[in-house]
């Protein structure tokens, strides 16, 4: 089940006059509910520091525990200004905040994102730390140490004759509201731009959102920059609506509580954050208040998080999404057995192949020069002179343990080889890394299924192709999915290409394993490689998948060069035009299909001697 | 102003501070290296080990008994904890793991609030221990110098433990490859409930140990899991080795930078472990194994 979808452009402007009524209505409806508005403010400050670190967490899959750091830094450069220099404009210096936040969010990311995973949680918290205990000690003079600084003053805005104040309450409330709204509206055009989609497919599958050709450290860093810019607005407002910026900013609690309010309220969903906060807060008055618990508030709320994170994985706000859908898709089903649309496929898809320098002329498009690779003392691949031609169809055969995958995996730069040389194109590409020889055209689709699982066979398709449309790294964070040129057709054709088209909604969880080996070859035809490697496209297909696949494959290699390791023999004579077999990480033989089964030194490798392993 | 002594009794406390860090460390970093989880709770449990053994001693005065009572109570949290909650987020993703040690280690927090109060508790060690030792040059408080050798023969215990048993064994072949240590049919299961107890065990063993020299808080665990994350970091996740040296390097570095600056001295930690993450991003004894 998607997350949400990413491209029905009419939904972000329904969801944001949906929010701006709600913003409106709230301090009509929620003081009848017993809110106090200091509480209202503080949720929408909590929403809006929540709403990049979502874009980070929720959507990019970054969970970091030391947004503290960014929300203290660009609370205290705000209220730095606006206190001890006199500064007078509220709003710039909130901006200058915010620039400030972006910047130590920029140097920070640069650190922390060298690592990922629980690394990643581990130096954000370290790095958080440290900001602490910085403000407390060496900046004192500038941050007031743990005394803060008091004095921030709030917003006016001069309207003709009058002079709006924003004090503090409600009269603050439309100030706070404003910039909430604000917020939202450019983060879901944010989570709906490219780099939005990019960073869905960086949490599903690093691995293959780099191999499609993004540069996925660059994506990580934006997203952690997004975030700290949020993080040090919202920091801002906080000493706005306190009047009074608290070192408390800086502690792990700031990061621990705004981690637990976006789980609450749900990730990837933006207002996650915002519905945590409530429910936090809330509580947190009404343990407090009414039921008079005193300090154990904190303990139930506790065990209430602890409760979510086990059994309600969405938080509120994906519990009540799932209810509703499941309660639509009945509805659905309904209708859909009634009259279930069938499309035909359009006849004959036009393939894309990027115009790349050098192709369209003769000569090797491919080739190895002594290529080697030992693990340790064993040599998987021994001094491999390899060389194909532009548009040919190359099939690799060899028992197992010949070395065919370590092979493939210094093609396309996943693995740095021992010695020797890999030419594309007749440039040197030994050592580049897997993203850019992407972005020359060279890709491969795996052996074992490397999807964006939770998106859409149409989502996963999309990623591909943003890579091939836009190049390694752009951050068009404005800009619409449906204002690509060329994106809707590129990806109509790959699906039409692999037979999905009729699948593109689905879920890639929800497809039969030979859809899902189409999708994987989809993935790397996306990115219209002028070279596309083929790591097993026949494993585990049952003979009318292999037939149908093999018909697929040829008419993809008729417009590129494709080279293809498979244990089907029958299935890559077929295919290939020539053949290269592998033995012990040495070249066994080459030639054409006939002659190759006809090779005594073949027959021996696959029939008899040690290594009979016939495949 | 900086002295012969003052330096070298600085010396000690950085040594009785990294060995109590090199401690804590290694439980967090054998449950991960074993089964993958950052246990954000580790800070929780370290303070934990210091109320348990704090309740221990009103009730016996004994101060061993605090100390078994601390490593005790750990070792049978931990066992229920992985066997009741942790267990069900193997299959899930790190953040999910990571949110729920997080949830934990508030719940542990707040109970530990609620039945002691907020108030500062002091532990005060054992007759022998307390006073002051001439060391010909300078005087220092003999429990600190105490701690070192307890500490050391713990860290040698759990040395023993993870190099020269089968369960030692198991343990380590699963930081090197837990998928493959599952299919040599070894029950992984109960290797992990123990492991997880193990490392919850190492933490409230510190925390009593540690429980004398600073005054006992519900806090008192969250300034230790963040330097904890350092050393494991400055050392490479999931080496107990690595565990070792990071936590004599984090705690040497704390105790000197004191000596000249106290303001400076986690600033300096974590310094330094942005120096150790752009040299050798995988700790100074980090292997190649998890991610």
């Amino acid at each position: 089940m998607s997350w949400d979808r990413i491209d029905s452009p009419r939904r972000p402007l329904l969801v944001a006059a949906l929010t701006a009524a709600a913003l409106i209505a709230a301090p009509f409806v929620l003081p009848w509910l017993g809110a106090a508005p200091n509480t209202v403010n503080r949720i929408l400050v909590w929403g809006l520091f929540g709403i990049g670190f979502d874009i980070l967490f929720g959507y990019a899959g970054l969970l970091s525990f030391g947004q503290s750091a960014l929300y203290g830094t660009g609370g205290f450069v705000a209220a730095y200004l606006l206190t001890r220099t006199g500064f007078p404009h509220v709003v710039t210096a909130l901006l200058v905040g915010m620039l400030a936040a972006a910047v130590m969010g920029y140097l920070v990311g640069l650190v922390a994102l060298r690592r990922t995973g629980i690394y990643f949680a581990m130096i954000t918290v370290a790095i958080a730390e440290m900001f602490y205990f910085v403000e407390f000690n060496p900046l004192a003079e500038w941050t007031g140490g743990e005394n803060g600084l008091p004095g921030v003053p709030t917003p006016s805005l001069s309207v003709g004759v009058t002079t709006l104040h924003f004090t503090s309450g409600w009269a603050l409330y439309p100030f706070l509201g404003f910039c909430y709204f604000v917020g939202i509206v450019i983060a879901l055009r944010i989570v709906r731009s490219p780099v939005g989609v990019v960073l869905r497919g960086i949490r599903e599958n690093p691995l293959r959102t780099a191999a499609v050709g993004h540069d996925i450290h660059s994506y990580k860093l934006a997203a952690f920059v997004i975030a700290a810019a949020y993080a040090g607005f919202a920091g801002g407002l906080l000493g706005v609506l306190q009047a009074f910026m608290p070192p408390e900013a800086f502690t792990f609690e700031t990061s621990g509580q705004l981690v637990i309010q976006t789980a609450i309220g749900g990730r990837g969903m933006l207002f996650g954050p915002l519905a945590g906060a409530a429910l936090w807060l809330f509580l947190q008055d009404f343990l407090q208040g009414p039921l008079g618990l005193g300090a154990t508030w904190k303990l139930v709320l506790g065990l209430v998080f602890v409760a979510l994170v086990a059994f309600l994985r969405d938080g509120i706000i994906g519990g009540i999404r799932n209810v509703y859908r499941l309660v639509v898709r009945r509805k659905g089903e309904k209708a859909a057995a009634i009259a279930a649309p069938v499309k035909t496929p359009r006849a004959a898809a036009p393939v894309y192949v990027r115009a790349r320098a050098g192709n369209g002329v003769s000569g090797p498009i491919m080739q190895t020069i002594r290529l080697t690779k030992h693990y340790g003392g064993v040599a998987a691949n021994e001094g491999i002179d390899f060389s194909v031609e532009a548009g040919e169809v190359r099939g690799i055969i060899g028992p197992n343990g010949a070395g065919k995958t370590t092979f493939f995996k210094m093609l396309t730069c996943e693995v740095l080889p021992t010695a020797g040389t890999i030419l594309f194109n007749g440039c040197d590409i030994t050592g580049m890394g897997v993203t850019e020889v992407c972005q020359l055209g060279l890709t491969k689709s795996y052996q074992v299924n490397q999807l964006f699982n939770r998106l859409t066979v149409r989502e996963n398709v999309v990623i591909a192709a943003l890579a091939a449309l836009r190049g390694k790294f752009r951050l068009d964070v404005m800009r619409r999915l449906g204002s690509i040129p060329g994106l809707d057709e590129r990806v109509g054709h790959t699906l039409e290409l692999v037979g999905l088209t009729r699948r593109g909604e689905a879920p890639v969880a929800q497809l039969a394993y030979g859809e899902k080996r189409r999708l994987e070859i989809g993935l790397a035809l996306a990115s219209s490689p002028s070279v596309l490697l083929l790591d097993e496209p026949l494993a585990g297909m049952s003979p009318s998948e292999r037939a149908e696949t093999v018909r697929l494959l040829k008419s993809i290699g008729q417009d590129r060069t494709m080279i293809v390791i498979d244990h089907d023999m029958d299935s890559l004579f077929e295919l290939a035009e020539r053949i290269t077999v592998l033995q012990e990480g040495r070249v066994l033989a080459e030639g054409r299909p006939v002659d190759i089964k006809a090779n005594a030194k073949v027959q021996e490798a696959y029939l008899g001697g040690l290594n009979g392993n016939p495949a | 102003m900086i002295t012969w002594p003052n330096f070298v009794s600085q010396l000690f406390n950085g040594l009785a501070l990294g060995a109590l860090l090199a401690l804590i460390a290694s439980g967090l970093t054998i449950i991960y290296g074993t089964l993958g989880v950052l246990n954000l709770a580790h800070g929780a449990m370290f303070m934990l080990g210091g109320y348990a053994g704090f309740a221990a001693y009103q009730a016996s005065g004994s101060f061993i008994v605090a100390v078994l009572a601390g490593a005790v109570a750990l070792l049978v949290l931990g066992l229920l904890m992985e066997r009741v909650m942790v267990r069900h987020f193997y299959a899930r993703p790190h953040e999910d793991q990571l949110l729920v040690t997080f949830g934990l280690a508030i719940v542990i927090v707040e109970v530990v609030r609620w039945v002691f109060s907020s108030e500062s508790k002091t532990v005060t060690p054992p007759g022998a221990l307390a006073g002051i030792t001439p060391l010909g040059f300078m005087l220092y408080p003999t429990y600190r110098l105490a701690v070192v050798g307890i500490v050391a023969m713990a860290l040698l215990v759990l040395f023993l433990v993870l190099y020269r048993t089968r369960l030692g064994m198991i343990v380590r072949a699963g930081i090197e490859d837990a998928v493959m240590v599952d299919c040599l049919g070894i029950n992984v299961d109960r290797v992990f409930m123990v492991v997880f107890g193990i490392g919850a065990m190492a933490a409230g063993f510190a925390g009593i140990v540690n429980a004398p020299i600073v005054s006992l808080t519900p806090e008192v665990g969250e300034a230790v899991l963040v330097q904890t994350f350092v050393v494991v970091v400055i050392g490479g996740v999931g080496s107990f080795p690595g565990a070792v040296l990071g936590g004599l390097v984090a705690g040497e570095i704390i105790s000197l930078t004191s000596m000249v600056n106290p303001g400076y001295a986690y600033v300096m930690l974590f310094a330094a472990m942005t120096l150790v993450l752009m040299m050798r991003p995988r700790g100074l004894l980090g292997a190649q194994g998890r991610e």
